[in-house]
Order: C-alpha cells, then sequence, then structure tokens
C-alpha cells in the first residue's frame, strides 16, 4: 500500500461487525450483499425538467456522486437498481414511466427529486400526474423546487442506507408482494 | 389594410350570401365572422380562388365565448405570395360542437383539429383520424372548456380553505 493511501483517512466501506481472527472474517451474507449493493447503485436517470439540471449538476465535478460508487449511470432499466424520478411527470408519461420500473430487475429501489415528482408540484392540473407515488412505490423522497445537489446527495445517502440494511429476504417477503399488487404490479 | 378587408368583405357577400357576419380589423389583422354551417365552402374558395390563393393555413384553434354557451373556431390563413394573412372565425352551440373538417384542404388542419378536439369537444365532421392528441386517452373532460376546473380533482393534499380553490 502506498503511502499516500496510508495517509488518507478515507474510508470507503465501514467494515461490518463480525468475528474475526488471524485469516478470518465471518459476518451475516447479508450484511455483505448489502454492502456491496449499497456502494455499487447503477442509477437510471429518468429527468424531465429542471430537477434533472440539478442532477447534471449532481453528477458533474464538483458534487461528484462517483464518490459513492454510482458514476456508471445505467440507460437501460434492466440492469438499472436505483430508478431516479426527476422533474414533472405528466400523465401521458406516467405508463412510460411505470413500464420503465417494470422492466427493473430486483432489487430495486425508486428516488423521487423534487417537489413534481413527489406530489405534482406546482402543477396542480389536469395534465400532471399528482407525484409518481400514484403508480410506482417510491423509497425515498427529496423535498425541493429543485433541490440543492446536497440534497439529493442525502436522498441517494439514504437509498444507500436501504440497500445496507435490507434483508436478503425482504423482497420475497409478503408484505413486499402486497404493495406491489397495491400498485397492481406483479 | 382596411382595403383588403374591404375586398374580403366584397367578395364573400357577392359570392356567399348571407354567410358574412362581420367584418373588422382587430389589433391591426383582418378578420372576418362567418356562419358555420357553411364555413367549410368559404374556407374551400378562399384558397382555391386565385383571387386570394390562401394556401397556407398558419393556425387553426378553438375557443369559447364569454357568456359560456357558444364555442368557436378559429383559422389564421396566410398566401405568401402576396403576404397577405386572414383570420377567420366561426362560432356554434356548444351542445351541438359539429363543424366540418378543413382536411381536405389543408392537410395541415389533421393535428391542428384532433388537438381543437382534444381541448374544446369540438367535432369535426369527415376528419380521417379524429382522437386525443396530447391528452391522455383516458381523460373524460374537454379541460380548455370554461365548465372543467383547471386543477386535477384528485389532489389531497390541498384543500380548499387554505388553497382557495
Amino acid at each position: 500500500m502506498s503511502d499516500v493511501l496510508k495517509r488518507s483517512k478515507l474510508e470507503v466501506a465501514r467494515k461490518p461487525d463480525g468475528l474475526e481472527g488471524p485469516g478470518f472474517f465471518a459476518t451475516q451474507i447479508d450484511t455483505v450483499i448489502g454492502l456491496a449493493r449499497a456502494n455499487s447503485l447503477w442509477p437510471l436517470p429518468f429527468a424531465t425538467s429542471c430537477c434533472g439540471i440539478e442532477f447534471m449538476a449532481t453528477m458533474g465535478s464538483h458534487y461528484d456522486l462517483a464518490r459513492f460508487g454510482m458514476e456508471r449511470l445505467s440507460f437501460s432499466p434492466r440492469q438499472a437498481d436505483l430508478l431516479m424520478v426527476m422533474g414533472t411527470i405528466a400523465k401521458k408519461m406516467g405508463p412510460t414511466l411505470r413500464q420503465v420500473y417494470e422492466q427493473m430487475a430486483e432489487p430495486r429501489w425508486v428516488l423521487s427529486v423534487g417537489a413534481c415528482a413527489s406530489s405534482g408540484g406546482i402543477f396542480d392540473t389536469y395534465s400532471v400526474l399528482q407525484g409518481i407515488d400514484r403508480i410506482i412505490p417510491v423509497d425515498v423522497y427529496v423535498p425541493g423546487c429543485p433541490p440543492r445537489p446536497e440534497q439529493i446527495i442525502d436522498g441517494i445517502l439514504k437509498i444507500q442506507e436501504l440497500a445496507k440494511n435490507e434483508t436478503g429476504r425482504r423482497r420475497y417477503s409478503p408484505e413486499y408482494k402486497k404493495l406491489l399488487n397495491s400498485y397492481g404490479i406483479e | 389594410m382596411t382595403e383588403l378587408l374591404a375586398n374580403i368583405e366584397k367578395y364573400i357577400n357577392e359570392h356567399f350570401h348571407g354567410e358574412l357576419i362581420r367584418a373588422e380589423t382587430l389589433y391591426d389583422f383582418p378578420v372576418i365572422t362567418i356562419q358555420h354551417t357553411h364555413a367549410h365552402k368559404v374556407l374551400k374558395t378562399l384558397k382555391e380562388d386565385p383571387e386570394w390563393n390562401f394556401h397556407f393555413l398558419t393556425d387553426l384553434t378553438g375557443m369559447q365565448t364569454e357568456d359560456e354557451k357558444h364555442l368557436g373556431v378559429i383559422y389564421h390563413l396566410h398566401n405568401m405570395q402576396k403576404n397577405i394573412r386572414l383570420r377567420v372565425k366561426t362560432f356554434f352551440d356548444i351542445n351541438k360542437p359539429e363543424i366540418e373538417t378543413v382536411t381536405d384542404i389543408w392537410p395541415a388542419a389533421n393535428w391542428m383539429e384532433r388537438e381543437t378536439y382534444d381541448f374544446f369537444g369540438i367535432r369535426f365532421i369527415g376528419h380521417p383520424n379524429l382522437k386525443r392528441i396530447l391528452n391522455v386517452d383516458e381523460m373524460d373532460i374537454y379541460p380548455l372548456r370554461k365548465e372543467y376546473p383547471l386543477e386535477d380533482q384528485t389532489r389531497e393534499d390541498k384543500d380548499d380553505k387554505m388553497f382557495g380553490r
């Protein structure tokens, strides 16, 4: 290990609790998988308006979302873990968004960025979907109109916490199936 | 401008007796209002007669009158060779919002008439594909009519007391 890395206080990921001895380390498989998942999320940006511009700033070198293991944006829902919905979703776009969500493989998370995606925002009108949680389940909401990059990063960290602490069985649980069924998703 | 308007007024009165309701200049723009029953015939002549040759349909849109009892269709016509423009208005009862299509005169009217149908519920008789174009197909209102509220009626977080709905 080089001197630079030794001196650096950089901590890529915290070691989970477990039994440690010379030459071995024992811990729960869920924790290890969660750790790996949380630090290698592939986000799918679904950016429709000004929140998408804030997202671009978040991806840029100044705020640099790549620090959290997510420099690889996935523009195919089939390879994405995290759906980031940023911006106003018109009612006509609702079925498309839902289809994108349905194409994502489990485990999948949804981050709703900004007032419009979360509640319709100022667009209280006949043509705008009043919150994406009417068509797909949402894990974390980021308030703001638009939110600052720091807020988006905070939302991402919350998603990482969810990914880290999720049990391996959650996606097979009857509660989760019930949740999806309440949205009419198989 | 006034000369153009006078010519059109004279022309329509000669060829289509009783079809012209009003001819006026609004905001420096010649505007004629015609009966809706034979609007198609008048518009077709305005395009095909070489004297006018309004070969370009700039815009077609709908409107609702202030008394909320009538709907209207407005045609913006343009003759690029002579560089003259004309606005044609026609009104009809809201309970029977029907008018003949002009897609056979100007193919460009196709999507504009679909949009007008989408937002005002005006049925264009003879349109080849009259269905909603911008709003979701499931929508059961015509959102730009005054009888329907602007706001989304399914929203729960805004109560009328606070937001003055």
